[in-house]
């Protein structure tokens, strides 16, 4: 019916997702938002509806049962243009430590489920032959810290994968975006002690995205700064790094 | 407990600072000694919580809008840059905008803000259908002119204090293009200010700056910025219809030494300025909105230029009878101190629509103190004259006022405070301004 493109985006109601949802919108995508709480979705949708003139729609999704995604790509009514994962958990690391179910959910919540429902889009996108595909992952992942390496390893793993399928699927007209985000002012940072010129606003995060799609941009950081810090903290070698305290 | 102060920085004080996410939690965070927070932009201590502040900023949804009529329901927490940059492309800005637009849509009711253009046009609370309330009682309900009429005007204005600002209902102005047809005029003395204000009475916007450092035969010269919404045929060809809202380019990266700011340097920006805008003086040339109203936005916190312990804004409105002598005085006053602001602003009023809103028709004078010395002492003096004349002072920039200096420029005051009581009995709603001014119950 409409010519416009479409973005889908799982983990609507977090901050980066509605900030992604509005770049995309303003310039012209009709949304979906895609969570566990769809209720809580609708005034997201009706604020893209009243500004923007798109039609936004919303979906159930949790990312912790991967038995219903066959269920939730089957059930969508059009396959998107592009689908964008901002699910994530960042948990608490002293918990995960020895709560076996607390580090489970962390490692589901930031690997596990998020890379199956891409690589489930993934094939779809192949079978038609274009598509987009973006993870938001971490520079968490990009080596494992002291303070946070259950989140940091799972993200770690999302990246690898997000690596591979963009490897793999680059020639059959599907691109994989990687987004590094960096501190992002929001309800998941909310209470840490973030250091001000690293860190940005979630429209910020929205911007890049959108950037990185159009473009075509395989891994973005997205304050320039942060490829900087995470090439020192990645080439120190592992002797020193170990008696660092961060 | 976090330290926090408003866009002055002055005073810095403790509050529990909340970041509710949906209404059901906004109920949740109300306890005694709460107050909302918009964007942080009131100078002063109206935003800041007597023991919790609730911060706003995350509502900030749009709910409707109709293009046909340009009316708009929306989240308080949405900020008037976003609404113009979302709705100014397609032809709808807000009717009242102040001279930064960082502010949230429920800031700017319950400060009842003015602009440019409030002694033709009135304030923001005039353009404001409906607002859900959230009060200290713990009630949800709709505040209109014609439902529960007493809460919604002594909401408009009640800087916060009424309850909670949900969301609102409103109505934006239709324009065809995003840039002012502005007319700058010089006048080399304040009777010179003040006639050309009079005589732009009957522009749509129109604002003075004055160089406060001017004294003697100069004292009150400035140049009157007079502007209407450019029509579409009134652009060259080459201009969008509407223009870019940048982001700040530039940053005042720390605190300025408070050196910095002293008679020389505040002399010497003020010649230049009036100099430079005087040669513009005469035709009439198109501008972008940003600048025109939003001079200061263009750079990132500029509250830094006066320095760690913060600046303080005295802005007074002065009844027309008498005001050439008293707004003559108080620049004489200001002048000979020379610390005073880079530039003074000064415009005409009309009436307030709130029990505490600040406008009354008369002339309204805004300057800016670095906090040193003896400011207090000197604002004081201010103060006195400026409550002899039947003036009052804006509470969106105050933070320092007497109770004295303010129950006698609020004489609505005890109506609000019976209002206020009968929506929050216990007096749950209170913030650091509230307990300065008016509070009964003991902090």
């Amino acid at each position: 019916m409409t010519s416009r493109k479409s973005v889908l985006v799982l983990g609507g109601s977090s901050d980066i997702g509605r900030a992604a949802a509005r770049a995309f919108a303003k310039a012209g995508y009709d949304v979906a938002l895609a969570g566990r709480d769809v209720a809580a979705l609708e005034p997201d949708a009706a604020d893209l509806r009243a500004r923007y003139n798109i039609e936004a729609s919303t979906r159930t999704f949790d990312v912790l049962d991967t038995a219903s995604f066959d269920g939730f790509v089957a059930g969508l009514p059009a396959l998107p243009d592009v689908v964008i994962s901002i699910v994530g958990l960042l948990g608490v690391q002293q918990d995960a430590e020895s709560d076996l179910a607390h580090a489970t959910t962390i490692m589901r919540s930031n690997y596990e489920g998020p890379a199956l429902i891409l690589g489930l889009f993934a094939e779809k996108f192949l079978a038609r032959g274009s598509g987009t595909i973006v993870g938001v992952s971490s520079v968490a992942g990009d080596r494992g810290r002291a303070s946070n390496y259950v989140y940091g390893s799972a993200k770690a793993g999302f990246s690898a994968f997000l690596s591979g399928l963009r490897a793999r699927t680059s020639r059959g007209g599907v691109h994989v975006v990687t987004v590094k985000p960096g501190f992002v002012r929001t309800r998941m940072t909310e209470g840490l002690k973030l250091i001000g010129p690293l860190t940005v606003e979630a429209p910020v995060v929205g911007d890049a995205i959108l950037n990185a799609v159009e473009k075509k941009i395989d891994v973005i950081y997205v304050s320039g700064k942060w490829r900087l810090v995470m090439f020192i903290i990645k080439t120190l070698p592992e002797a020193l790094f170990k008696k660092l305290k961060f | 407990m976090t330290s926090v102060s408003g866009w002055g920085r002055f005073p810095v004080v403790d509050s529990e600072v909340l970041r509710p996410r949906s209404f059901g939690a906004v109920d949740a965070a109300v306890v005694a000694g709460s107050v909302a927070r918009g964007n942080g932009r009131a100078y002063g201590d109206a935003a800041i919580g007597a023991a919790r502040t609730i911060a706003m900023t995350g509502f900030d949804r749009i709910r409707s809008f109709d293009p046909a009529t340009g009316r708009i329901r929306l989240e308080a927490g949405v900020l008037l840059s976003d609404l113009i940059d979302t709705f100014g492309p397609q032809g709808f800005l807000p009717f009242v905008v102040p001279g930064t637009r960082f502010v949230s849509v429920g800031g700017a009711i319950a400060a009842d803000v003015h602009g440019k253009n409030h002694h033709g046009e009135g304030g923001f609370g005039r353009y404001v259908d409906s607002i859900l309330l959230r009060t200290g009682a713990g009630e949800t309900i709709e505040v209109s002119r014609e439902q529960n009429s007493d809460a919604f005007f002594a909401t408009v204005g009640g800087m916060g204090l009424t309850g909670v600002i949900l969301d609102a209902a409103m109505r934006l102005r239709r324009v065809e293009t995003g840039w002012i047809r502005e007319r700058v005029v010089s006048a080399s003395d304040l009777d010179a200010a003040m006639r050309a204000l009079e005589a732009g009475n009957s522009a749509t916007y129109s604002v003075a700056w004055i160089d406060c450092a001017a004294r003697g035969r100069d004292l009150g010269r400035s140049l009157i910025y007079l502007g209407e919404h450019a029509r579409a045929d009134e652009l060259a060809e080459r201009a969008d219809r509407f223009p870019v809202g940048k982001k700040p380019g530039l940053t005042v990266p720390v605190d300025l030494p408070s050196m910095t700011l002293n008679r020389y340097s505040i002399r010497a920006f003020n010649e230049l300025y009036y100099r430079m805008g005087a040669r513009r003086a005469g035709a009439d040339h198109v501008v972008s909105l940003y600048p025109y109203f939003f001079p200061l936005d263009s750079i990132n916190e500029w509250n830094r230029i006066y320095g760690r312990r913060g600046f303080l804004q005295h802005q007074c409105v002065i009844p027309e009878a008498g005001a050439r002598e008293v707004l003559g005085e108080i620049l004489e006053r200001v002048a000979k101190r020379g610390d005073a602001s880079f530039l003074a602003v000064l415009k005409k009023l009309g009436y307030g629509d709130g029990l505490l809103s600040f406008p009354q028709p008369g002339y309204t004078l805004a300057l800016d103190f670095p906090v040193k010395g003896d400011i207090l002492n000197f604002l004081e003096e201010i103060d006195r004259i400026v409550v002899a004349a039947g003036g009052r002072l804006y509470l969106a920039k105050d933070a320092r006022q007497s109770r004295a200096t303010f129950e006698a420029g609020y004489p609505a005051l005890s109506r609000f405070k019976a209002i206020r009581r009968s929506l929050d009995p216990a007096c749950n709603i209170r913030s650091k301004l509230s307990q300065r001014l008016f509070d009964e119950v003991k902090p």
